[in-house]
């Protein structure tokens, strides 16, 4: 019952909190929605103990796949989303035969590797990636009513609304899957994947099964980003933007569904509000970089175990 | 009639280092079999060779006259052999339940899209109920919602084998089960393997307690430098001159 209210009161905070801010943030709320998926998408991957530094440019495949089956075939657009989202999970299938031969440090920089291929085969390719300049123009989502709202993709309201739904199904699905046994094989693959093994689980299997599934959110992110802005390049897409990923998940914790997310928000709140306001925008990486050592040094498990200590706190009295 | 697993001239080397040669024996459905042997013997890597955790440098590993040899671990667990490691391997940051519930695994195989769309909960229930009874059998019950790596030593070795009894398995390898316990733990340890038997599981067991393995085991292998070197009940294996003087070095001319 009182989660019911919880969930509830969120929702009418989503559909209240673009009403409140300025034109420019509501954009940026559109941009942190969709970072939310690629960072929960991220943690599922994690919960199997391998790290990537390709998350980005497989959401990029997404956005990129996407992109074209709606320019070039005229893809009705929410579809085209979902062939972002199992284009992605294709190429990590595909990706994952070799990246899985290795674990640990050898897989991130592996995994790096093969992102920069990706990256470098959009820019050698004009045809039909369109080289190092992208691919611009892409459709919109198509404007549509439900009755009580009507969506005009124009406006980043309309936009927000729609991105949060499709990022919530989305988080519902990776929690559903974390909370499962499935989830669990994930978590015992990481703490012991030895002891894992001698109970029957196949490693190589559940490694691959967190990448594909994790990539496959990652694609429709990637899918949502690029109808939103129009126009994608291989840049969008660099290891510039996977160190922010990195550091939301960090910051926010990995050991909590929400952590991340969490990470996610604050800092974009820190980034777009506080930086902007005082205008320190282009001091960004640095700062970031000062977020992530602090963080690391004194709050080793994340912002997460702030929360973890204030509910415990509640719950002891 | 086949033996439930037979190790037909299993070898492996390292290198130049022959760390098993040759080997052969038997173990009989039903039974506790021991392997014993000093130090360096080549009891472990046998034990490796077998759980598929190495793969043999010749020789077969037979599973009621299957060749299981060579073979990942999961595919040699998938046909009832699941293993137990030295010292306390368990999901250490997973609850006691959780521990147990990976040891379904097999049996409740997860299938994410019955997962996602919530079809898998009488999988679910069997698999809690399962993982409980695994748990009550070793005396882990009132346990089960505490940190693996919080428990005792005593228990986690317990929770080690109630991880692997909980896919039912034919067959238990458990290595070193009695390292760094106290009398006491030792001989709550060796009841908990007399009932698993009684259950009908059989038990392959590599162990330095040579008490433990005297008053538990029908039946003992004895290896010295990666060769077989005797075999026999406990009776027997105790007044073997071989295996006196294999661990005593020449007992028979002290004696």
């Amino acid at each position: 019952m009182r989660n019911l209210f919880l969930w509830v009161a969120l929702a009418i905070a989503v559909i209240i909190l673009p009403n409140l801010v300025s034109f420019s943030q509501q954009e940026v709320l559109v941009f942190m929605t969709i970072n939310i998926l690629v960072v929960a998408s991220y943690r599922l991957l994690t919960l199997t103990g391998e790290w990537s530094l390709g998350h980005v440019v497989i959401m990029g495949v997404g956005a990129y796949a996407s992109a074209l089956v709606t320019k070039e075939l005229g893809l009705w657009v929410p579809l085209g989303i979902l062939v972002g989202g199992l284009a992605s999970a294709l190429i990590a299938l595909a990706l994952s035969v070799p990246l899985f031969r290795m674990k640990g440090f050898y897989f991130l920089i592996g995994s790096f590797a093969a992102g920069e291929i990706i990256r470098l085969l959009w820019k050698r390719f004009r045809d039909p990636f369109g080289g190092a300049k992208g691919i611009k123009g892409i459709d919109p989502m198509p404007d549509f009513s439900i009755g009580i709202y009507q969506f005009d993709f124009f406006e980043p309201v309309s936009y927000f609304y729609f991105s949060a739904v499709v990022v919530a199904f989305c988080l519902w699905i990776l929690w559903r899957i974390e909370k499962s046994p499935v989830g669990l094989t994930f978590h015992a693959v990481h703490w012991q994947d030895k002891l894992a093994q001698a109970s029957g689980v196949n490693l190589r299997r559940y490694r691959t099964m967190a990448f594909v599934i994790a990539s496959g959110f990652a694609g429709i992110a990637g899918a949502l980003l690029a109808h939103y802005i129009g126009t994608i390049n291989p840049n969008s897409f660099d290891v510039e933007v996977m160190v922010f990923v990195l550091t939301w998940a960090i910051v926010g914790g990995t050991g909590t569904f929400y952590g991340p997310i969490l990470g996610c928000v604050v800092l974009t709140i820190l980034n777009e509000i506080v930086l902007r306001e005082l205008g320190l925008e282009q001091t960004r990486p640095l700062i970031y970089g000062l977020i992530l050592i602090l963080s690391i040094l004194f709050m080793p498990n994340g912002l997460e175990s702030i929360v973890q200590r204030v509910t415990r706190r509640k719950d002891a009295k | 009639m086949t033996a439930l697993l037979e190790v037909q001239n299993l070898t492996m080397r390292f290198g130049g280092l022959t760390a098993v040669d040759g080997l052969n024996f038997k173990v009989e459905k039903g039974n506790i079999h021991g392997l014993i042997g000093p130090n360096g013997a080549g009891k472990t890597t046998t034990f490796n060779m077998v759980s598929g955790f190495y793969k043999p440098s010749h020789g077969k590993v037979l599973l009621n006259g299957e060749d299981i040899s060579g073979l990942p671990m999961h595919e040699v667990a998938n046909r009832g052999v699941v293993r137990t490691f030295q010292h306390s391997t368990l999901f250490a940051e997973l609850y006691v339940l959780d521990n147990a519930l990976i040891g379904t695994h097999m049996t409740f195989r997860p299938n994410l899209f019955a997962a996602i769309l919530g079809l898998d909960g009488a999988a679910r229930r069997e698999a809690l109920d399962r993982a409980r009874s695994s748990l009550e059998f070793f005396g882990l019950g009132d346990v089960e919602q505490e940190l693996a790596g919080d428990l005792s030593h005593g228990h986690q070795r317990a929770l080690g084998m109630a991880v692997a009894y909980a896919s039912r398995p034919d067959l238990i390898l458990l290595d070193e089960p009695f390292t760094g316990m106290n009398p006491e733990e030792t001989r709550q340890m060796m009841d908990l393997m007399r009932r698993l038997c009684a259950e009908g599981t059989t038990i392959l067991l590599v162990e330095h307690d040579m008490q433990a393995i005297m008053g538990l085991c029908d039946n003992i292998t004895c290896m010295s430098f990666g060769k077989f070197l005797a075999e026999g009940g406990p009776a027997e294996i105790r007044n073997h001159p071989d295996v006196i003087e294999a661990y005593l070095g020449g007992a028979r001319h002290v004696a």
